[in-house]
């Protein structure tokens, strides 16, 4: 077992250091060090991304990466999406039009399509699509996903303003 | 239907959205793996990387030596507290920690447990295990073989036969056929897969040695009678035992089972004092836990030359792998199977099934399904196919010709069920129409004079969901009524608790609009609470489309029984008779004099405050409903799809999903409960499969290679319905969480067959991978 290192990453705006061994994943680091349980684990190949969260404006997959990879950077997950009890639009539109059902997909999805609308505010269905495809759901069928990100991008042309956390 | 109440109150029929969702979209949710407690230990098993191998010895040692460890348990530690074997749900035992050999790759045979799931990992790749291979056996066929090796050498019976079931008439069928002008068959596997719950299984069992009381989180779709197992099995007082399912990351019925991850947690938790946590990998959820499916069907029709069927002939080899631990009412070990009659109207139908061992995972669970149902609807209606195909018959046509017709209902199918209500070519006409199949059927000609390969494939299915009744279907022993407690606050609001376990399907909307119909509370002034053996009434559980047919009947009881004390408070208040009292969704008034009312909130301070004298105080009620009969969902679906002759890959152009489950309590929910199994059924007929190669190692063990569709494979749903009330059911729905994936792979299937039956295509076995279409087309001269 390797000495374990100190490291420091600020998520959802707050800092968080810790000793962690250089095995430690991401996503236990995320789940265990500030306890921010909204991103979970589905699978072991990377395939699902229910561990999907934002590095320093990047999507990662929280279960490929290590701890210590993410030294110093910043992370941005569910958790860090609303703001003072406001909803982003997204999360508003997952609700809106019916885009969860168990729930265990819901915070990676909201991370892939966070970084989808940053990139492009007004996706094609295929665009969404895409954009969505690193991220596996057993419920729904992803059409009415791909319709909460549709309600969020039209919310957010449409000028209702929601401050987007800063990411970059 | 239209709505009694108004949107604000939420009743029957509004799509209102879900209450659940708040906390999901924010990180809030509470899974079996959030949960975090003090003085916490993780559990890792160790696995056999062998089918079949003599167990030779297991050695602990270097592993207990690791710090951090706190124990090693084998499966002879287990033996000694006579837990090294369970019972399955199913008249089988199964080994929680393997003695003497293994059976199945990646069985369960050590669990370690240390203070860190990283020490853990570490010390299970220090347990040593000496195996001595042995013969592997994988195919089911090869099963009865005289040289066969015999795997299971704990029964007394040296066989690999598990039980032979029949049900119907075989000599009036064997007439019939014998007798038929036209006779058909089709040989169709139905593939082993997996339900594969984004959340795989898990648990943390925490003995709590100051007061005797152990309490397990856990993955469970079937909380009480998993409380009532671990009693059972565990010698455990059961009012020591709590188990809380908190939010379930999806089920498929993978859920239903009780895992040897669980057994071992709570021995490590009862043994060390401390909470153990136990959450299995995506490798070891597809490797260990409940497979699906794994039917090997022949189906026969016997028709006359006009397409009239005369009878159904039906023969089964179900592989079970290591141990029979399909969950299933206990008088069905094929569940029901049984309503593979379909949506036909013929006298004479003969079906057995023959289940048997292998040296793969063991399981035989419902995915999706009301027990064996999907195997079913998808033979019937790949052999109605098969036999259009022959007769030259369009398979609309031949459907037509054969549905039951409405005025036959309640319909005693031949082997055995009575058929609730039904409309089918009321369904198959909406889907039809909105397809637009006589210009699709147009096109395809068109489309084949210039070589192109477009099909067209219907299924008009039949479900049979929500056991009970109790005279008939029982689990382990405990007959399969379901519940539901309502208390009213003295402010009007409510708590509703139920015998059921939501993973998804949207418990806490749908059970609120049904108090809200039934009482007039609005839908957003019920708290709907499942999942915590302490404190909700005791139900079977959620599986088999049962939680609206069942649960959703006791809530309505449950509510109807409130109204009736609520109408003798009205009565006090309003200083009249109880018959003078009208009633509408929300307030009693008097017959005649509507402004002089009392609303149910009204009534509920009253119950608290000022009740009628001699009348026991608050307003709560609690049933246990067992239903008359199960429910009978139905629908059709059309599938349009398009084949690329260059890589056989099949492109879904269309799929048209009209369903009937009978009156709806959330439109917006049951569509998306509809997208969410065609999207499943689209994946089974596709893509889904676990395979094993000859020396048993599992192909589909992991996601590399269990292949599960994302947003860019999956088709564009198209939804309609009808709506024919179950006529039994107190507020007329049927289930409708399983319909899309009981019914949908047979209409992906007869598409792509559609799409070659010119070539003399007549089947082609799921998944449909692209190299299977291209090896027909090359086979049949089509392409090079």
């Amino acid at each position: 077992m390797a000495s374990k290192q100190l490291i420091q990453i600020k998520i959802n705006g707050r800092i968080r250091e810790a000793m962690v061994e250089p095995r430690l994943l991401l996503v236990h680091f995320i789940r265990s060090i500030p306890g921010l349980t909204g991103t979970h684990v589905g699978c072991d190949t990377s395939h699902c991304g229910a561990c999907t969260v934002v590095l320093d404006g990047k999507l990662v997959k929280s279960c490929t990466m290590f701890a210590v990879q993410a030294d110093g950077c910043e992370l941005m997950t569910v958790e860090g999406l609303s703001k003072d009890g406001v909803l982003h639009p997204l999360q508003e539109g997952f609700k809106q039009e019916h885009g969860l059902q168990c729930g265990y997909c819901t915070p990676g999805m909201l991370m892939s399509s966070y970084v989808l609308l940053q990139k492009n505010p007004s996706p094609s269905e295929e665009e969404i699509r895409w954009g969505i495809s690193g991220n596996l759901c057993r419920c729904t069928g992803y059409q009415n996903i791909v319709k909460a990100v549709q309600f969020a991008a039209n919310k957010m042309a449409q000028g209702e303003k929601h401050e987007l956390p800063n990411i970059a | 239907m239209s709505c009694r109440t108004s949107p604000e109150v939420g009743g029957m029929g509004h799509a209102i959205k879900r209450k659940e969702d708040l906390r999901f979209i924010q990180g809030k949710g509470n899974y079996v793996d959030d949960v975090q407690l003090p003085d916490m230990l993780y559990g890792q098993i160790v696995r056999s990387p062998y089918a079949h191998a003599r167990l030779k010895g297991v050695n602990t040692e270097k592993a207990k030596q690791l710090p951090g460890v706190l124990a090693v348990i084998t499966g002879e530690d287990l033996a000694k507290a006579n837990l090294a074997w369970m019972p399955t749900l199913f008249f089988d035992k199964q080994m929680v920690l393997a003695t003497g050999k293994v059976l199945f790759q990646s069985q369960e045979v050590a669990f370690v447990v240390a203070e860190d799931p990283y020490v853990a990992a570490d010390a299970a790749e220090l347990v040593e295990v000496d195996y001595e291979e042995l013969p592997v056996l994988v195919d089911p066929h090869k099963s009865l073989d005289p040289d066969a090796p015999i795997l299971r050498e704990d029964r007394e019976e040296k066989s690999n036969h598990i039980f032979h079931w029949e049900v119907g008439d075989q000599a009036a069928t064997n007439k019939v056929f014998a007798e038929a002008p036209v006779k058909t068959k089709v040989n169709a596997v139905f593939q082993r897969c997996h339900p594969s719950p984004l959340e795989t299984c898990g648990c943390v069992a925490d003995f709590n040695r100051a007061t005797g009381r152990l309490t397990i989180y856990l993955t469970s779709q079937a909380p009480h009678a998993h409380r009532t197992l671990f009693a059972i099995v565990g010698g455990i007082p059961e009012n020591n035992i709590r188990v809380i399912s908190p939010d379930i990351g999806g089920g498929f019925g993978n859920k239903v089972p009780i895992y040897p991850g669980y057994v071992c947690a709570v021995v490590a938790s009862l043994t060390l004092g401390r909470p153990v946590k136990w959450i299995e990998t995506r490798s070891e959820n597809l490797q260990s836990t409940g497979f699906a499916r794994d039917y090997h069907m022949t189906a026969e029709l016997a028709a006359n030359k006009e397409g009239k069927i005369q009878a159904l002939r039906v023969k089964t080899l179900a592989d079970h792998g290591a141990f029979n631990a399909a969950a299933q009412p206990t008088k069905f070990p094929a569940g029901l199977f049984s309503i593979c009659t379909g949506a036909y109207d013929y006298p004479t139908a003969f079906c057995e099934v023959d289940g048997v061992y292998t040296n793969k995972a063991p399981g035989g669970i419902a995915y999706r399904c009301s027990f064996r149902v999907t195997e079913a609807a998808y033979l019937i209606e790949r052999a109605v196919d098969v036999l259009a195909q022959e007769l030259k018959i369009d398979p609309v046509e031949l459907r037509r010709k054969n549905f039951i017709k409405p005025d036959k209902f309640p319909y005693a199918s031949p082997l055995g069920w009575s058929y609730d209500s039904g409309n089918y070519e009321a369904a198959m006409k909406v889907a039809l129409d909105t397809v637009g199949y006589d210009a699709l059927r147009k096109e395809q000609q068109e489309k084949r004079a210039r070589g192109e390969l477009m099909g067209i494939g219907i299924s008009s299915f039949v479900e049979i969901v929500g056991a009970g009744p109790a005279h008939t279907f029982d689990i382990a022993g405990i007959k399969m009524f379901d519940s539901c407690e309502i208390r009213v606050h003295p402010t009007g609001k409510a708590i509703c608790r139920m015998g059921t376990k939501s993973q998804g399907q949207g418990h806490e909307t749908t059970y609120a609009q049904i108090v809200a119909e039934e009482l007039g509370i609005p839908a957003a002034d019920v708290t709907v609470e499942e999942g915590d053996t302490d404190t909700a009434p005791y139900g079977l559980g959620t599986y088999a489309s049962r939680s609206t047919p069942v649960s959703g009947a006791a809530t309505a009881m449950a509510a109807r029984k409130i109204r009736d004390k609520a109408r003798k408070i009205a009565a006090h208040l309003l200083e009249c008779s109880e018959e003078d009292l009208d009633w509408e969704p929300g307030k009693f008034f008097v017959k005649g004099a509507p402004s002089k009312s009392k609303t149910i909130q009204d009534i509920a301070f009253a119950a608290y405050t000022n009740m009628p004298q001699g009348m026991e105080a608050g307003l709560e009620a609690v049933d246990y409903y067992d239903p008359p009969n199960l429910t009978f969902p139905f629908g059709t679906y059309i599938c349009v799809v398009d084949i690329d002759k260059g890589t056989g890959e099949v492109k879904v152009r269309r799929f048209v999903a009209v369903d009937d489950c009978g009156n709806i309590i959330n439109p917006m929910i049951v569509e998306g409960q509809i997208h969410g199994g065609l999207t499943e059924g689209f994946a089974i007929a596709f893509m889904q499969e676990i395979g094993y190669d000859e020396n048993g190692n599992v192909q589909g063990g992991s996601f590399m290679d269990y292949l599960l569709p994302t947003a860019v494979e999956t088709p564009v749903w198209e939804t309609g319905k009808t709506c024919t009330p179950s006529p039994h059911h107190p507020f007329g729905a049927k289930g409708v969480g399983e319909s899309p994936n009981v019914g949908s792979p047979a209409a992906f299937v007869n598409a792509v067959v559609d799409a070659l039956s010119h070539l003399g295509v007549k089947h082609i076995d799921m998944p449909i991978a692209p190299w299977k279409v291209w090896n027909i087309l090359k086979e049949k001269g089509v392409v090079n």
